[in-house]
């Protein structure tokens, strides 16, 4: 085995991304990055005829657009991880039925897009498989149905809230050499600075970012300097402040820094409050703008930490705080 | 950075609400959704000569059911954005969180779903409305006893 862990974080040096697919829905289509995305949906029924169907059948268009690319089939890819934010991680779980290949389902919410990756490139690494596919999704409809109001229910929102991203990601991660790699990998902590208000993620995650970036840096001696560009996943404008500050009164100077939330709408224009979230958020960002930008190498290596709010519905109704993290991974060009 | 210096940063940079705006809103909504009420009121009253006790029930009939069509056709919640209370406080309130519980558990079909979802979150209002008036009703007695 070449790579061990330092601290919470790993370097790699076997990964390698070959092939993408994103696809989205409407909102993120007409959003400023909606040229890069593979596929958008004109409407939230993908044609299908529940919100729950039409997020599988966007995976599932992201799934065959990855592997089409490559001219594979499902049964060519080793295995299968993948996340979502439906319970009993619905969206992954009932696509995985049409796979017929071993399949890990994980849970990290909105974090689960660097997750995945992170642990697709464990097993590559570890030379355990050769080809692995790592995919998330996440749908406006079925989030919000899940974790806050009925679709149709006439509410006033905050200002705080952040807007659920509409789309599907997945990826395909090899020991070959190619034009892009996996680089490292830190594993957040569960973060919980007793924040309750499942309106207000960003405020509720700023923290586990925070704890995730200083960690990464620690472990690998690296700062904001070494990267051409570091995203947070969905943060959210007012997040993405609060993160700022934070490092900057630790001394620490924040060059180079975005947020996936911010990148993916116009939150000028677009009515998503104060911007993207869920697992979808930080993939599309990533995997749709970025990654190709890494192969053009306008980009030589970036950090995306993926932050997701660990929080359950029912222990918000029983008045306990949420707990979040952030998962970290470098992609970089191969010289 | 402890908890209250994490709490102090964020409420700093926290972002503005629209509060006098959202108020005025309501209030003028809500007052539109209340004369249009008694438009109907009067209407009803004229129309079928009918007493005032009589046309009430209509008049919210008519209200319930413009709010759950404008649910139904996916326009409610594009209103309410604006009108904040001014629609949530009315019956058409009650009426859209009906609706709006009804259309979003229709996947599941009319008795795992639709039955029993409609009252999601109208449910409560109910539950506490006969609670409350149920107490009222016993003060009242109590009151009439040495009244």
């Amino acid at each position: 085995m070449s790579s061990r862990f330092l601290g919470n974080s790993i370097k790699f040096n076997n990964v390698y991304i070959v092939s993408t697919g994103t696809t989205c829905g409407p909102l993120e289509f007409q959003g400023p990055l909606g040229t890069y995305f593979d596929k958008g949906f004109n409407d939230h029924h993908c044609g299908e005829d529940s919100f729950e169907k039409a997020e599988r059948k966007m995976l599932r268009d992201s799934l065959d657009i990855c592997l089409k690319r490559e001219k594979l089939k499902y049964k060519d890819i080793d295995i299968y991880l993948g996340g979502d934010l439906m319970n009993q991680n619905t969206t992954v779980h009932y696509l995985a039925r049409e796979i017929t290949k071993p399949f890990i389902g994980i849970y990290g919410a909105c974090s689960s897009f660097a997750l995945s990756m992170g642990l697709s490139s464990l097993l590559i690494e570890a030379g355990f498989v050769n080809q692995a596919i790592a995919m998330v999704s996440s749908h406006n409809a079925t989030a919000e149905r899940q974790y806050r109001y009925p679709v149709e229910y006439g509410v006033q929102k905050k200002p705080t809230t952040t807007f659920t991203a509409t789309g599907a990601v997945s990826t395909l991660l090899t020991h070959q050499p190619t034009q892009v790699r996996v680089e490292s990998l830190t594993l957040g902590r569960v973060i919980d600075y007793s924040q309750d208000d499942p309106n207000d993620m960003g405020r509720a995650m700023a923290p586990a970012a925070f704890d995730t970036i200083t960690t990464h840096f620690q472990d690998l001696k690296r700062s904001f300097k070494d990267y051409d560009l570091v995203v947070t996943g969905d943060l959210s404008t007012y997040g993405h402040q609060i993160l700022k500050e934070m490092l900057q009164r630790q001394k620490i100077d924040v060059v180079h820094y975005n947020d996936c939330g911010c990148m993916l709408y116009d939150t000028q224009k677009q009515e998503v409050f104060q911007g993207g979230s869920g697992c979808a958020c930080s993939a599309l960002v990533t995997m749709g703008y970025l990654y190709p930008q890494l192969k053009e190498k306008k980009l030589k290596r970036v950090l995306v930490v993926a932050t997701g709010a660990l929080l359950s519905p029912m222990m918000s109704a029983q008045k306990e705080s949420i707990p979040c993290v952030a998962h970290a991974i470098s992609l970089e060009v191969v010289e | 950075m402890d908890r209250k210096e994490y709490d102090r940063l964020a409420e700093e940079l926290k972002p503005g609400g629209h509060r006098v705006k959202n108020g005025l809103n309501a209030f003028l909504y809500g007052g539109v959704i209340g004369a249009i009420a008694q438009g109907l009121l009067e209407f009803f009253m004229n129309a079928y000569h009918c007493s005032e006790k009589d046309a009430i029930p209509m008049m919210t009939i008519t209200l319930v059911f413009v709010a759950c069509l404008l649910t139904g056709l996916g326009l409610y919640d594009n209103i309410a954005k604006h009108a904040g209370a001014g629609t949530f406080i009315p019956i058409t309130g009650f009426a859209n969180s009906m609706t709006s519980s009804a259309l979003d558990s229709k996947s599941e079909g009319l008795i795992m779903g639709i039955g029993s979802n409609m009252f999601k979150l109208g449910g409560t209002v109910i539950t506490y409305g006969i609670v409350s008036a149920s107490l009222l009703g016993v003060i009242r007695y109590v009151f009439t006893l040495f009244g």
